[in-house]
C-alpha cells in the first residue's frame, strides 16, 4: 500500500478550558485511505477528528496548538476561512442529524451552499450522493417525504449522501455506527469501502471489529497521546506496545 | 409484606393521593365554574348584531364591533412589533451569545419583566407617551402591549432554540454553512412550531389584557380607525359595562367576556396542536 499524506498533524496540543485532551499528537492520514482512530473513551480520539475541520473553533474555551497541514492548506491558521476548510473536509456524526426538511432539500443544502446550478442539474448531484451512498434504491419514489421519517440506518447513510454531495477531499467519521443495529451498521460500512477509492476518511471507533473491518491503518490513543499507529493488520495482529495489546484484547477500555 | 412499615407506607400514599386528587378537582370545579357562568349569561347576548353595531348610549341595544375591531387592530399591531423583536432577541441569547455573560443579565431582566404587573407597563407607557402627547391613543395601547409581548416571545423563543440538538447545527457548519444560514435554515425549521406557540400564547395573553390599556388607548364609544386617538378594546368595554347600572350594557359586558375566552381558548387549543406536532417531527 503505497500511499501519501493527505493531512499531516505535528505536535499538535488541544485544550478545553485548562485542560490538557491532546498532548502533542503527530500522526499522517493517508491519501484515499481509511484511518481508524481507536482508544479508550476520553483518549481524545474525537478531540483530534474535530480538529481537522475546526470544528472546536465554535466554542470559546477550545483551543488548538501545533500544526496541521492539508495539501495547502495550513487548518489552524486563523486566516484560512472555516468555512473553505469545512467544504473540503465533511464530516459525519455519532448521532444521525437529518435536518428539519426533505430528503430532497437535506442533499440539496449543501450543493446550494457553493454551486448556483440550475433545478436539473441539482437533481442529478442529488441522485448521484444518495447512489453513492447506496440509499438511492431505499427512497427514490419518496425524496419529498421528511428526512426525519427514515429509520437510523437511512438517516446516517442520507447524512454520509449529504456530506459527499459537495465534493469534498476528506471525510471524517465520529462513531458514525454507534447508533446503528447491526443491519444498518454493516451497510454504512460497505459505504465506506466503496467511498474510499475517492476519499480519504478517517473513522473514530469504539468497535474493534468494526475497525479491522474497514480500516487501512490504525491509531491507537490513550490519554491524548498516540501510542501506536500502523497498518491495520499489523496493529491487529502484531500490537508493538503493551498498552494497545491490551486494549484491543479487551483488557480494557 | 405487612410489616407495619409498608402498612405506614400504603397509609402515606392513600392520604398524598387523596389530598392531590381533591386539589385537581377543586381547580378544576372552579375553571367549570367559571366557564358555566361565562357561558349561560354570554350566550344569551350573542347575536348578529353583537358582530355588526357599535356600543349603545345607556339604556338603547347595541353591539360590540367597535372594541372587537379595536381589540384586533391593537393585538395584531401589538404582536407585529414586540413578537419580532422577542425572537431576535432569543435567537441572540440561544445562538450568538449563549457563552456571554451578558445572556445570563438579559434572561435575569427578562424574567424580571415577565412578571412584571401588566399595570405598570400601562403607567410606564402613560408616563412616556401619553403624559408627553397630552392625550390617550391607539398606539400607546399598541406599545403597552408589545411591550408584554417580548418577555413572553424571547422565553419561549430562547427555550425553543436551545432545545435543538447542537449536533444538528454542527453537522450545517460541518457543511459550511454559514451561522446566519444555520439558524435560518435549520435551527429555526427544527425549532418552528415551538416558535409559533411562543407567539400565539404571547397573544393570548395580551388579549385580555384591561390595566395596561386604561391609561394608554383609554376607551370610545365610536367607531374609530384614528391611531393617535383613544380607541374601544374589548377588555377596556367590558370593564366600563359590567359595572354599570344598565341591564343591557351588563348584557354585553358578558357577551364580550365569552368572546375573549372563546378567543384565547382556541390561541391555546392551536399553541398546543402546533407543540405536539413538534414533538412528534
Amino acid at each position: 500500500m503505497t500511499a501519501t499524506a493527505k493531512i499531516s498533524v505535528e505536535k499538535l496540543r488541544f485544550f478545553y478550558g485548562h485542560t490538557e485532551a491532546l498532548k502533542g499528537v503527530s500522526l499522517a492520514f493517508e491519501e484515499k485511505c481509511v484511518t481508524a482512530l481507536i482508544g479508550p473513551s476520553g483518549c481524545g480520539k474525537s478531540t483530534l477528528l474535530r480538529v481537522l475541520n475546526r470544528m472546536y473553533s465554535l466554542y470559546p474555551d477550545q483551543r488548538a496548538e501545533g500544526t496541521v497541514r492539508m495539501g495547502d492548506y495550513d487548518v489552524l491558521d486563523p486566516a484560512l476561512d472555516a468555512q473553505v476548510l469545512r467544504s473540503k473536509v465533511g464530516m459525519v456524526f455519532q448521532r444521525p442529524t437529518p435536518f428539519p426538511m426533505s430528503i430532497y432539500d437535506n442533499i440539496a443544502f449543501g450543493i446550494k451552499l457553493y454551486e448556483k446550478l440550475a433545478k436539473s442539474e441539482i437533481s442529478d448531484r442529488v441522485e448521484n450522493a444518495l447512489r453513492r451512498a447506496a440509499l438511492w434504491n431505499e427512497v427514490s419514489g419518496k425524496l419529498n417525504a421528511s428526512g426525519l421519517s427514515l429509520s437510523g440506518g437511512q438517516q446516517q447513510r442520507l447524512c454520509i449522501a449529504r456530506t459527499i454531495a459537495v465534493n469534498p477531499e476528506v471525510i471524517l467519521l465520529d462513531e458514525p455506527c454507534s447508533a446503528l443495529d447491526p443491519i444498518s451498521t454493516s451497510k454504512v460500512e460497505e459505504t465506506i469501502d466503496e467511498l474510499k477509492s475517492q476519499y480519504t476518511i478517517v473513522i473514530v471507533t469504539h468497535n474493534m471489529q468494526q475497525a479491522a473491518r474497514v480500516s487501512d491503518f490504525t491509531a491507537f490513543m490513550y490519554l491524548g497521546e498516540v501510542i501506536e499507529y500502523g497498518a491495520t493488520d499489523d496493529i491487529f495482529t502484531s500490537p508493538k506496545d503493551k498498552r494497545t495489546r491490551d486494549y484491543i484484547t479487551g483488557r480494557f477500555g | 409484606m405487612n410489616t407495619p412499615l409498608y402498612r405506614r407506607r400504603r397509609l402515606t400514599n392513600v392520604v398524598v393521593t387523596s389530598l392531590s386528587v381533591a386539589a385537581a378537582a377543586f381547580g378544576l370545579l372552579m375553571l367549570a365554574l367559571v366557564l358555566w357562568t361565562l357561558i349561560s349569561k354570554g350566550v344569551v347576548g350573542l347575536r348578529p348584531s353583537v358582530f355588526t353595531e357599535m356600543t349603545p348610549p345607556p339604556g338603547r341595544a347595541g353591539g360590540l364591533l367597535n372594541p372587537i375591531l379595536g381589540s384586533l387592530v391593537i393585538t395584531g399591531l401589538a404582536t407585529a412589533i414586540g413578537a419580532p423583536l422577542g425572537v431576535l432577541a432569543g435567537t441572540y441569547m440561544a445562538e450568538y451569545g449563549r457563552h456571554n455573560p451578558l445572556t445570563t443579565v438579559i434572561r435575569f431582566i427578562n424574567d424580571v419583566l415577565l412578571s412584571a404587573p401588566s399595570i405598570v407597563i400601562g403607567l410606564f407607557v402613560y408616563e412616556i407617551l401619553v403624559a408627553n402627547q397630552r392625550h390617550f391613543s391607539a398606539w400607546a395601547g399598541v406599545f403597552a402591549l408589545a411591550i408584554l409581548v417580548i418577555p413572553v416571545v424571547l422565553r419561549t423563543t430562547e427555550d425553543m432554540l436551545l432545545l435543538v440538538p447542537n449536533e444538528l447545527r454542527e453537522a450545517g457548519v460541518a457543511l459550511g454553512a454559514p451561522r446566519w444560514l444555520v439558524i435560518r435554515s435549520i435551527a429555526y425549521k427544527a425549532a418552528f412550531s415551538g416558535l409559533m406557540t411562543g407567539v400565539l400564547l404571547a397573544v393570548a395573553r395580551i388579549s385580555g389584557e384591561t390595566a395596561p390599556l386604561l391609561f394608554t388607548a383609554l376607551n370610545n364609544q365610536f367607531w374609530s380607525t384614528n391611531m393617535n386617538a383613544p380607541m374601544a378594546t374589548l377588555p377596556v368595554t367590558i370593564f366600563q359595562f359590567a359595572g354599570s347600572p344598565y341591564a343591557q350594557w351588563r348584557e354585553l359586558a358578558w357577551t364580550g367576556a365569552l368572546l375573549i375566552t372563546l378567543a384565547v381558548l382556541a390561541l391555546n387549543v392551536l399553541a398546543r396542536t402546533l407543540s405536539s406536532r413538534q414533538r412528534k417531527s
